[in-house]
């Protein structure tokens, strides 16, 4: 069976977290940003979704309103089918209960002046979960015991600044565990990691999800990444505030359609010296990305997309469009042509 | 077998250097390096955090913080014959080393610029301090530079630092680093914080500036792709030592060190199916407090008894399929990589 046909097939049960014509617009001096414009997207009970774009694309602020720490300026975030704006105050609070941020970088996330202990058994305290210090103790090990984090005793009492960068992280993770989310919000959780141990804690959230069903909406610029923790979910690329392709993960990778995606890929170096040096690679016309204060008008890709064609691409925002079989593009181009012509990397079904 | 031809241009021998940590204690954070560097030739340092990767090109160009403190031989080949030691140069000998012969792109381009001064001021002071150029002259080498970074100088030379996007900075600088021509250039993790299509313009712009200009250069990185596309020669770098040196085929396709296998093993491709990725256990040892021995061996799955008796020297090996490179490791015949290749159907994957 070839990776394409794994691809997960629509579900009909009602997703966890649903994001519905969702936009953020900031004031500012140089006039409203359009940091994230309508867009559409839903996680499902134990699925991964990855959103990917480069710095500026709004992933961040996408998944700041995903987690209700930001109030969308207009469309619907719904969590298990019920708008969060709308909720009553305990129904928020055990939405953001069931949800859960892991942050960048551990070295600002954890605070410095709490043992590990300190640090894990607080929210079980402050929420309840468990009765008594040593009760809590008991369930910091069994957390610390889930992110690898062995022997857990030996990790109670120290400080963040005695842990390695993939320690620390795996001490977020654990945290972000004490209220059983639901849902994991994991913002480059790893990129400030080194290659040698990003592997075992991206497989260490992988066995998260698998044995508690706990879905993520998993955000990176590392296409790479995506590729290898999302593979079985699926992956979203942004662009300045737009979705601009949609789909199965190896769909995505292995098979783009938008000029934009296309071109992340061809950009990222292989491991490998052959490969890379012989990859095809299409020039963008432009270098630099647009000001979101001043988006070109029509697709907000076309002053840089080698595949612009004059009266097409600057009249009218293009719609994320079904372009193959759940794969969806927002692109004049590949709507009026059709996917094209199957990739030379690309596994043929 | 060492990639370059004719005499190398820069050649290290027991390179080290020492921080002082107060109190009369010191911490090794590179300790014995020997390398060489012919010119032309593309090297790539890599390694994770903390295995002295910086430290080594500080030294190299003796821009050690004042607690560092560099020792070894480091001899620089001038194109007329003429041979310096680096590490006993001093006073205008010293400025004329940096920048004409060597100059350095670091990590993180902002810290790099004075704020409060525009790109042609730091274009004029940097030209003003090394050479006679007239202003006209200055104005011509810095638009003819930053034009081959794919900058528009009208644009660029009236701007402060802020006013540019982290590309176009980190662009600038490599430009700068070029004006007095060196014949070396170290950039320490050169695309690093940089969004992907902003790192591939720079890494095409170092591939066509070098093709243009011919220098030679060291890059640190601790991106193996980046390793793999930009270098001819690879040199892994842990616990401050080089642990294995090649070709960057042989490297790639061959490594013999557990310890490139293993950073190797833990990048996952972007083409193709997904292969099975493995990372390395633990860190990177405290440099205060080494293993006894190898110091990869707490690490490392080859590891026997004899590993824990005596650091292993760096040393060359040939193999069965014609590849020669340096390793320092005693099990090396067993360390093989095992890579399914890319863009082959694995039936499923999960």
């Amino acid at each position: 069976m070839s990776a394409l046909e794994e691809a997960p097939v629509a579900e009909t049960r009602t997703p966890l977290m649903t994001l519905d014509g969702v936009s953020q617009v900031f004031d500012t001096k140089a006039g409203p940003i359009r940091a994230v414009d309508g867009i559409n997207l839903s996680v499902n009970p134990g699925e991964v979704l990855c959103l990917v774009g480069e710095s500026g694309s709004g992933k961040t602020t996408a998944a700041r309103m995903a987690a209700g720490l930001a109030r969308p300026t207009s469309g619907r975030v719904a969590f298990d089918g019920t708008d969060i704006w709308s909720m009553k105050r305990n129904d928020f609070g055990a939405f953001r209960r069931s949800v859960q941020y892991v942050h960048q970088d551990p070295y600002a996330s954890l605070n410095p002046t709490r043992t590990i202990q300190q640090t894990i058994t607080a929210p079980l305290l402050k929420h309840g979960v468990v009765k008594g210090s040593k009760a809590a103790a008991e369930k910091a090990v069994e957390l610390l015991t889930k992110v690898d984090l062995t022997p857990a005793e030996n990790f109670l009492p120290k400080y963040p600044h005695q842990l390695s960068g993939g320690q620390r992280q795996r001490v977020a993770v654990a945290r972000a565990l004490t209220l059983d989310p639901k849902l994991i919000i994991a913002d480059e959780s790893t990129s400030m990691l080194d290659v040698s141990i990003r592997i075992s804690v991206l497989a260490m959230l992988g066995r998260l999800r698998d044995d508690l069903g706990v879905g993520f909406l998993f955000i990176t610029h590392d296409l790479a990444i995506a590729k290898y923790f999302g593979w079985n979910g699926k992956t979203a690329v942004m662009y300045l505030g737009r979705i601009v392709e949609f789909g199965p993960t190896p769909k995505i990778i292995n098979a783009p359609t938008h000029p934009y995606t296309r071109a992340l890929i061809d950009a990222i170096p292989e491991p490998d010296p052959d490969l890379t040096k012989t990859k095809g690679r299409e020039t963008l016309r432009s270098l630099e990305i647009p000001s979101l204060a001043h988006l070109p008008g029509g697709c907000s890709f076309h002053p840089r997309c080698p595949q612009f064609e004059d009266g097409l691409c600057d009249g009218v925002v293009p719609e994320l469009v079904e372009v193959r079989s759940g794969q969806s593009a927002a692109c004049h181009v590949v709507a009026r042509d059709g996917a094209g012509e199957v990739r030379p990397d690309e596994p043929v079904a | 077998m060492r990639g370059g031809q004719g005499k190398p241009l820069l050649s290290v021998r027991d390179f080290k250097v020492e921080y002082r940590t107060g109190a009369g204690a010191t911490v090794q954070a590179v300790r014995g390096v020997d390398l060489d560097l012919y010119p032309g030739e593309s090297l790539a340092l890599v390694g994770e955090s903390g295995c002295g990767k910086t430290t080594f090109g500080l030294g190299l160009l003796r821009l050690l913080p004042r607690l560092g403190h560099a020792s070894g031989k480091v001899m620089f080949n001038r194109g007329d014959g003429t041979e310096i030691d680096v590490l006993g140069l001093d006073g205008r000998d010293l400025r004329h080393f940096r920048w004409r012969d060597a100059a350095m792109v670091f990590q993180g381009a902002m810290n790099a610029f004075n704020p409060v001064l525009k790109i042609r001021a730091h274009m004029h002071d940097t030209m003003r301090a090394h050479t006679k150029a007239t202003r006209q002259e200055i104005e011509e080498r810095a638009g003819e530079l930053l034009r081959l970074v794919r900058l528009e100088p009208e644009r660029v030379m009236d701007c402060y630092p802020h006013e540019l996007s982290g590309g176009m900075r980190q662009r600038v600088l490599i430009a700068m680093s070029l004006l007095l021509d060196p014949e070396v250039l170290i950039l320490d993790e050169p695309t690093t914080a940089l969004d992907i299509l902003t790192q591939r313009s720079i890494v095409d712009v170092l591939h066509e500036v070098r093709e243009r200009l011919g220098f030679s250069m060291i890059f640190i990185s601790h991106d193996l792709s980046l390793a793999a596309e930009l270098a001819d020669r690879v040199a892994t770098m842990y616990a401050g030592r080089l642990v294995e040196t090649g070709g960057v085929r042989d490297l790639f396709y061959r490594p013999r060190h557990p310890y490139t296998l293993g950073l190797i093993k833990a990048v996952p491709p972007i083409v193709g199916d997904l292969p099975d990725l493995e990372s390395i256990p633990g860190g990177p040892p405290s440099l205060a407090a080494l293993p006894k021995g190898c110091t990869f061996s707490p690490r490392c799955k080859f590891v026997t008894d004899e590993c824990k008796e005596a650091e292993p020297p760096l040393i060359p090996i040939t193999d069965e399929e014609g590849s020669a490179h340096d390793v320092a490791c005693i099990h090396s015949k067993d360390v093989h990589l095992d890579r399914s290749v890319p863009n082959e159907k694995l039936g499923t994957a999960s």
